[in-house]
């Protein structure tokens, strides 16, 4: 079990002066098109010690990765689809970046429908974490059609799928020795992740 | 060294920058050469996200909620656009969800996978949130994790824990607390602590 939780006041958001730029570097960097969210996080939890570094030192870690990768440092970069300006970056994060995408099919399940997980990972980055895969669920909330991590993170595109909240009985993850065996957790889970129990 | 001899050395040598600050001014410079980034854009956002998008603006959500029961049936129902209607919205709060503490049931909110975490009302996550230990204990020991918030709840308390794997943010509607009825809605917000819209906490009480 790992340590404690050191709590930290409201406000309280940087802790060395270089933290504040890389976040904005990385907030920056989204609307030039050089990568997108699932390759960022992708290039994240893939850094070889990604255990040992601190958030923002994982955040500039795999942003040099990435300008490395995309070639963004070279003599020919590809040109950014737009830039950040002073007068232009509020109103654009402001807007935000939606994951909505329109449906090509129907949705395969229904609230109140029992799924079971995908059991074996994959061998690329995806978004079902370990502690829930092959357990049985129920579908809570279904939230549309949305850009699925699993090819996005590869460039595969965005093959945009179902997204559903699926509620797992703490027993089902954690056995009968549960620590809080009255507790119910969720994931959100993409349809390729799941089949009907 | 003593903290005097500490404080008398700063005006005559500015403090040497560490490694990982000359990283990031040469990553800067680069992107900025390439035409990829403009450095006064990040000033403005770095304001932005220092001193405009906080926690203060979830707490004007939720005590709005707790006043006016159209508004929150509203947040319950489609809380993107609830929250867009205060001025809230953007990046990483594209896809809001409000989760409504009851008696019964606790929410508490976690991202077992990265750090993901609803921008647009809360700010920047603080660092425990990023945690290994948090994001590993809540999903597993979430009484336990509460304890060391500080929060006792009684065992017939459910508690429903929501991982944010997806673009999907979770934020918790804390109960009102007692004795508040005489409160302005703006009263209520100073009320509302960061930890309670996380489910890590409860709203401050009444003075």
């Amino acid at each position: 079990m790992p340590g404690a939780i050191v709590q930290e006041p409201e406000g309280e958001y940087f802790h060395a002066p270089w933290e504040p730029r890389v976040m904005a570097m990385v907030v920056a960097m989204g609307p030039t098109g050089m990568s997108n969210i699932d390759m960022n996080r992708a290039a994240r939890e893939t850094l070889p010690n990604y255990r040992d570094l601190s958030y923002y030192e994982i955040w500039l870690a795999a942003l040099e990765k990435l300008a490395l990768q995309k070639g963004v440092l070279g003599d020919t970069p590809p040109p950014p689809k737009q830039v950040l300006h002073a007068e232009t970056a509020i109103a654009t994060i402001k807007k935000g970046f939606s994951a909505s995408r329109p449906a090509s099919a129907p949705a395969r399940f229904s609230i109140g429908d029992r799924v079971i997980t995908t059991a074996a990972p994959p061998d690329h980055h995806t978004r079902l974490p370990a502690y829930a895969r092959g357990k049985q669920g129920v579908i809570a909330q279904v939230h549309g059609v949305h850009v699925f991590p699993d090819t996005n993170a590869r460039a595969l595109g965005e093959s945009p799928q179902w997204l559903y909240t699926v509620a797992f009985a703490a027993q089902e993850l954690w056995g009968e020795r549960a620590p809080a065996p009255h507790s119910v957790i969720s994931i959100d889970a993409f349809e390729p992740y799941l089949e009907p129990a | 060294m003593s903290e005097h001899e500490h404080h008398d050395h700063e005006p005559h040598a500015q403090r040497a920058p560490s490694a990982l600050e000359m990283r990031v001014r040469a990553l800067e410079a680069l992107l900025t050469e390439k035409g990829y980034i403009d450095p006064a854009a990040l000033d403005v956002l770095i304001d932005e996200y220092q001193t405009k998008i906080g926690p203060r603006n979830g707490a004007q959500v939720v005590a709005r909620a707790w006043v006016h029961p159209e508004f929150r049936r509203w947040l319950l129902q489609d809380a993107t656009a609830a929250i867009a209607s205060l001025g809230f919205s953007g990046r990483q709060g594209e896809h809001m969800v409000a989760v409504e503490n009851t008696p019964e049931v606790h929410n508490m909110v976690v991202c077992t996978l990265c750090s993901c975490y609803p921008w647009s009302v809360l700010g920047l996550p603080p660092t425990w949130y990023k945690s290994a230990p948090y994001r590993a204990r809540a999903v597993k020991d979430p009484r336990g994790v509460l304890e060391e918030f500080g929060v006792q709840l009684p065992q017939s308390t459910q508690i429903r824990i929501w991982d944010s794997t997806a673009e999907v943010r979770y934020l918790v509607l804390p109960q009102r607390p007692a004795g508040t009825d005489h409160l302005s809605e703006r009263e209520l917000a100073n009320l509302v602590t960061r930890d309670s819209m996380i489910g890590t906490g409860l709203p401050a009480s009444a003075a």
